[in-house]
């Protein structure tokens, strides 16, 4: 069969064209996103081979290994940080992305301001936050010149400096979503609840944020995930104290050459991802049946 | 002071301007609607009738010294919505789609701090006055409903806290003919039945006419007109309110003749007669409306004394069922519509050809004389 008439024949037959249009972004999903889990499943049951690499013997070990204080504490850690850079940015984004669902004029000049950090590198901005809050930074600077100290506190390398580059990085992912749920309520229900006895805060707490909790959850969701596997803010505003497990698992490609040992603790940080996610979407399902 | 007399309006506007910017949205509107009266705002689009609404339900509030909103005989303009003991009907029925019927209704008895045991009694007495059954409805997420069940609820909770004085904006706007006009006659009996007070703000000037005990007929942010149905229909006084409501033919002459009974009016070749109106100047132009149902053809020479003629020639035949519109282009410009009982065009057909000649004939005493606007 020529080429033309294959593709005719797809045409013709709807579902043919479907997969047919389909078929590369599976494939893509299979080779690039599919495949390395796979590989990475699998090198994490195997052992390390002498000079890098892998061994093919089956083993449990790394999971093993990874039941260990250090690592434990370490993931503890992690997960502490993420919840806490999460509910940073929700308390810091909320208010931010109400104001700009209600600002009228200025709407579009306040959305591009938050998306303005996503045109510079996520590398360069943590660089940049060494400099603000270095010894000799621009805090410390302007804190010894005004005189409010006379020794420069010690910003840099220590959780706060960690805690302040992933809210820095990841709060326009908080505020975007937030913000697209809060454009779409209607006036009227904020009206509807006013005429109905509902005071300002009452009119919040019983319309305005259950009806935000889409954008708040996927907005958690999407500062929780990369705060979780992110190893930039620890590694350079953190120093070797407060290593996070993304700083662990990039250790062991890069320097201990650990490869299983490296899978292991991916795909237990994956696991950590995926339960609350799953959670979520079951959760959202069963919603959804309900008020469609 | 006493309590406010039994003989206050439910709702007084005195005088109330509202602007946005540059432009007013309501200028110096005064108006009275009496307990248990339902009162309609009729007007097209952007005529203030919306924001004049808003004004009494608390979500707008008039310029500084743009008047007085009172409730009651209280004057309300610094209350809040919550304040001020009224209900209202959205446009869009402002349903709240994360609570199902039962906690929609039930949201204003929440706010109210009614008793928790309270609260399904009420609701349920709510959902019946609505006719929506509550053991089926009640569960339900508005999502589910259809558009005259969602009415029904938005109704629901706006009743349930009992209000005396009940706002409604366009509720029927979104619904089909059918459905709409059954609802048209449900409102109007529950507003006889619970006197409550409404305030109903429409565009679709039948509407009004089938509910209201009164109209104020609105134009440019000004009442153009406020009186009953067929105050307003019958003797409209300006050009807008006759054209707006239900269709009218306009006839302008110059008065130039004083008789006992009125004047005649003298546009082109052709005289008239027209009632005695303190509208009416010697040598100024004078402007009628006449309804198409209250006017007549004839063949020329055979328009009885008693009537007006214009003539003209039939410029076409419009078929609508119920009526027959003959449109006929006056001699000298001109188009008017006359509008003849349709009795069977099959057995009885109207006897107007185009081109044919004829003769546009009214009684005196069915014509409006118009005010200038």
């Amino acid at each position: 069969m020529s080429a033309r008439a294959l593709i005719r024949r797809i045409a013709a037959s709807p579902r043919a064209a479907g997969s047919a249009l389909v078929a590369p972004g599976v494939l893509w999903l299979l080779a690039f996103f599919v495949a390395p889990i796979a590989i990475m499943l699998g090198y994490s049951v195997m052992q390390r081979g002498v000079y890098g690499g892998v061994e093919a013997v089956l083993t449990a070990e790394q999971y093993r290994r990874l039941v260990d204080p250090l690592y434990l504490g370490i993931l503890a850690r992690t997960v502490v940080w993420s919840l806490a850079c999460t509910a940073a940015c929700l308390v810091l984004g909320y208010p931010v992305a109400f104001a700009i669902a209600r600002a009228r004029r200025w709407r579009r000049m306040l959305l591009f301001l938050v998306v303005l950090p996503f045109w510079t590198s996520f590398l360069v901005r943590m660089f940049a936050m060494i400099f603000l809050l270095r010894d000799t930074g621009l805090i410390n600077s302007a804190l010894l010149a005004l005189g409010i100290v006379d020794q420069p506190l010690t910003l840099l390398y220590t959780p706060f400096a960690v805690l302040l580059g992933l809210v820095y990085g990841f709060l326009p992912l908080m505020i975007l979503p937030i913000y697209t749920s809060l454009e779409r309520l209607d006036d009227s229900l904020l009206e509807a609840a006013e005429v109905l006895g509902a005071r300002g805060f009452e009119r919040f707490r019983r319309v305005v944020l259950p009806l935000s909790m889409p954008g708040v959850v996927a907005g958690s969701l999407l500062t929780f995930i990369p705060s979780l596997g992110s190893f930039v803010p620890s590694d350079l505003l953190g120093g070797a104290k407060q290593a996070m497990v993304g700083n662990i698992i990039q250790n062991q490609f890069t320097v201990a050459r650990d490869w299983p040992f490296g899978s292991a603790l991916s795909f237990v940080l994956m696991l950590v991802v995926l339960v609350p996610v799953l959670l979520y979407l079951r959760r959202r399902d069963t919603l959804e049946v309900k008020t469609r | 002071m006493s309590k406010p007399a039994r003989t206050s309006p439910a709702v007084e506007l005195v005088g109330v301007t509202k602007s946005f910017g540059d432009t007013r949205a309501v200028d110096a509107v005064s108006l009275a609607v009496e307990p248990g009266e339902f009162f309609s705002l009729l007007g097209p689009s952007g005529c203030g009738k919306t924001t004049t609404l808003r004004l009494i339900a608390g979500f707008e509030t008039p310029d500084p010294d743009g008047g007085e909103v009172r409730i009651d005989g209280r004057v309300v303009n610094a209350l809040r919505p919550y304040d001020r003991g009224v209900g209202m009907v959205f446009q869009s029925y402002a349903l709240f789609p994360h609570l199902n019927v039962f906690r929609n209704v039930a949201f204003g008895l929440e706010q109210h701090r009614v008793p928790k045991p309270e609260i399904p009694e009420r609701v349920h007495r709510a959902m019946d006055l609505v006719r929506l059954e509550p053991d089926r409805f009640g569960s339900r997420m508005p999502a589910q409903l259809s558009g005259g069940q969602r009415q029904r609820v938005a109704l629901a909770r706006a009743l349930v806290l009992e209000p005396r004085i009940l706002l409604l904006d366009e509720p029927l706007g979104a619904l089909d003919l059918k459905l709409r006009k059954e609802m048209q006659l449900e409102l109007k009996a529950l507003n006889r039945s619970l006197g409550i007070t409404f305030v109903y703000v429409t565009h679709d000037q039948e509407e009004a006419l089938v509910m209201s005990d009164r109209i104020a007929v609105m134009s440019e942010a000004k009442v153009a007109q406020l009186g009953s149905p067929a105050e307003v229909y019958e003797d409209p006084r300006t050009a807008f309110v006759a054209t707006f409501i239900g269709e009218s033919n306009l006839v302008s002459g110059r008065a130039v003749e004083s008789t006992a009974d009125g004047w005649v009016v003298e546009r082109g070749p052709n005289r008239y007669r027209v009632p005695r109106h303190p509208a009416i100047v010697a040598g100024a132009t004078v402007d009628l409306a006449i309804r198409p149902e209250w006017m007549d053809l004839f063949r020329p020479g055979e328009v009885p004394a008693e009537e007006n003629g214009l003539p003209g020639v039939v410029h076409d035949v419009i078929y609508l069922g119920e009526t027959i519109h003959i449109l006929a282009d006056l001699d000298g410009g001109g188009r008017l519509k006359v509008a003849v009982r349709n009795e069977g065009q099959l057995a009885k057909p109207v006897p107007w050809r185009r081109a044919d000649p004829v003769v546009v004939a009214w009684l005196p005493e069915d014509c409006q004389v118009l005010e200038p606007e």
